[in-house]
């Protein structure tokens, strides 16, 4: 049984239809791509899953729950956490801090405790904020645990974003572009990370990628949009001489020429 | 010094009361700086009495008085300012919840005097008595009023709930004088007497002739105020709902995708603001001692004056600005009429108040403390 499964989800704006019948589905443990040009659809899609927009038409299993009519705070709930294709820290308050927003989830305080200040209360926040530098560790950050978010580098801040999705305990990440604005360099270490993250927690990880060393060298599985249709899917190997993606991305002119060159 | 600086006793209790303590003095004594100056540079102009002796002779009163007021503005400032925050709107109805919240809590006191009982009840007891109940009153009333006139306007243009909050708070009004004529066949309220609040503590002062003489009930207002502000402190900045509200007013779609239920955060915020304001209802009703139901439109507008002199939107800001106003409203209230020898009074006072928000709006737009305003967008 795959972990999520969307059947025909339709997402229009006004007339423009920006995911058009997408049936897709993801199994526990995969690392998997969506990939396509610009404009393709693959942040509806995504904004879609969390609840952000709600899709005219469809269906979307998450664990055999639908997510359908759910609100963003209550898909997170069940265990779906995303960053973003532009970085979305909470930049005015600390690293550590940003983290624990992410665990908000996770943390049960009730107004008795907060007013009392109640042990299980103190022993909370304290082990929130332990678990918190953790993540930071995790995901390679060190000492910068007080420093304002948007204090850091560009790099440090993906990274805290990374941290404060996987301080939700995830089942499913779901990572917009995670590698925009990176070095060669600093790509190789992200796609390390996402390794690291799949195999030592068990979390599923659905991504949208433009740069394709980081798509074919990570990716076990690939589905290509075009126009908010799936075009394809297949492992980076058969995405990879596939001719629909190649029209997709490079126009049917270049396609043919690459046709005739082989 | 690290550990230190980490430590909860440190975050949560020396370090706001520090800072609050900074910004009392810091405020004062510029102030009072200013007016000495200005004594010296009037002095040549009125000749007939030693002004600087005169202004110095009062200062000491005055900025107890510009305290009290001012610590009764940062906290219905901060309802103000925490709404503003998260939704980005001004809660045009805050100074009715703040009416509201010293209504009730004179009542409470009205009440206990009619059953005869005030007089045999710790004083202490009844203004706690009557600061928790006008807390619950305020606070869900507030909740209500988001509930009702703002959350079916979430998705509207900004001037939409500004208008619905205009609104609320005339209905507000004249609700309570509606329920006030039907009940008590008068608006006006007034606190009875009871208690030694208007009594003075005398604290001699090295190097002064006179004692200073503080009243009882400045010293009451300043304490809870400053309680509830440290209360305050704690919840945003230790607490889990505290990083939720932060994190719904920076950024509140990716706030709900973190797990947190905005509308849910927002209605606390609601409950949080118009807590501190009905509070500051009991406090202002103490200092005051007679409440109408259009008694908060002018407190109301100040303390909306000090969170923007503050930076709206930033909680420290409010407690600076509310403090700033408080002071310089005393300052312009006592020196007025020494100054210019009688030709302007006290009644000139709110001309500094409102000169400040315009000076403020032309020169500094984000406030004392505020960030810049394009962060928020």
């Amino acid at each position: 049984m795959s972990l999520l499964q969307t059947t025909n989800v339709v997402k229009r704006f006004g007339g423009l239809i920006a995911v058009n019948k997408m049936t897709f589905s993801l199994d526990e443990g995969r690392i998997v791509s969506i990939i396509g040009p610009n404009g393709a659809g693959k942040t509806t899609f995504f904004n879609s899953l969390t609840g952000i927009y709600k899709p005219e038409e469809g269906q979307i299993q998450f664990k055999n729950h639908s997510l359908i009519g759910l609100r963003p705070d209550q898909v997170a709930a069940t265990g779906i956490a995303r960053t973003f294709q532009n970085i979305r820290l909470f930049g005015s308050m600390t690293v550590i801090e940003n983290i624990m927003v992410g665990m908000h989830i996770r943390l049960k305080q009730n107004p008795i405790d907060i007013l009392f200040r109640t042990r299980h209360f103190n022993a909370e926040e304290l082990e929130a904020e332990q678990r918190a530098s953790e993540w930071m560790e995790y995901v390679g950050l060190k000492n910068v645990g007080n420093e304002l978010a948007r204090n850091l580098p560009y790099g440090g801040q993906r990274r805290i974003e990374i941290a404060r999705a996987l301080a939700a305990n995830p089942t499913l990440l779901l990572l917009d572009e995670p590698t925009a604005g990176m070095n060669p360099n600093e790509s190789e270490d992200a796609i390390k990370l996402f390794r690291r993250i799949r195999d030592d927690k068990g979390i599923t990880i659905l991504m949208i990628e433009h740069d394709m060393r980081v798509v074919m060298g990570i990716s076990e599985y690939i589905s290509v949009m075009d126009y908010g249709e799936k075009i394809a899917e297949g492992t980076p190997q058969e995405i990879r001489s596939n001719q629909r993606v190649i029209e997709a991305y490079l126009g049917r002119g270049a396609a043919v020429a690459h046709e005739q060159k082989h | 010094m690290k550990q230190f600086a980490a430590s909860p006793v440190y975050k949560f209790f020396l370090f706001p009361i520090g800072q609050i303590i900074m910004f009392a003095l810091g405020s004062s004594v510029g102030l009072s700086l200013i007016t000495v100056l200005l004594a010296y540079v009037f002095k040549f102009n009125v000749t007939n009495f030693d002004l600087v002796e005169r202004s110095l002779l009062i200062l000491p009163q005055v900025v107890i008085n510009g305290l009290t007021i001012g610590f009764v503005y940062s906290t219905i400032a901060l309802g103000y300012t925490m709404v503003y925050g998260v939704l980005e709107f001004i809660n045009f109805a805050h100074s009715e919840i703040f009416m509201v919240g010293g209504i009730v809590g004179v009542q409470l006191i009205a009440y206990f005097e009619h059953l005869g009982i005030l007089a045999t009840l710790n004083q202490y007891l009844v203004i706690a008595l009557a600061i928790i109940l006008a807390i619950i009153i305020s606070g869900s009333l507030a909740v209500t009023v988001e509930r009702v006139a703002y959350k079916p306007l979430r998705g509207a243009p900004k001037l939409v709930p500004l208008i619905s909050a205009i609104g609320m708070s005339f209905f507000l009004q004249d609700a309570v004088r509606l329920i006030l004529s039907l009940t008590t066949g008068e608006f006006n309220v007034i606190l009875p007497q009871f208690g030694t609040f208007d009594e003075f503590l005398l604290v001699a002062l090295p190097g002064m002739a006179d004692p200073l003489r503080i009243q009882i009930k400045s010293v009451i207002i300043v304490g809870i105020a400053v309680l509830m502000l440290v209360v305050l402190n704690f919840l945003v900045n230790g607490t889990k709902v505290g990083k939720a509200i932060r994190a719904v007013a920076q950024d509140r779609p990716s706030a709900s995708l973190m797990g947190i239920n905005v509308s849910q955060i927002i209605s606390i915020t609601f409950l949080v603001g118009g807590a501190l304001g009905g509070a500051a209802g009991v406090l202002f009703a103490l200092k005051a001692t007679k409440l109408d139901p259009f008694v908060g439109f002018f407190p109301g507008l100040k303390a909306f004056t000090s969170a923007v002199l503050g930076g709206i939107g930033n909680l420290t800001g409010a407690l600076l600005g509310g403090l700033v106003l408080g002071l310089l409203e005393s300052f312009a209230a006592s020196y007025l009429s020494i100054f210019t020898n009688g030709a302007f009074g006290a009644e000139y006072k709110d001309i500094f108040a409102f000169a400040i928000l315009i000076v403020v709006l032309i020169f500094r737009p984000s406030g004392l403390l505020g960030e810049t305003v394009g962060q928020k967008a």
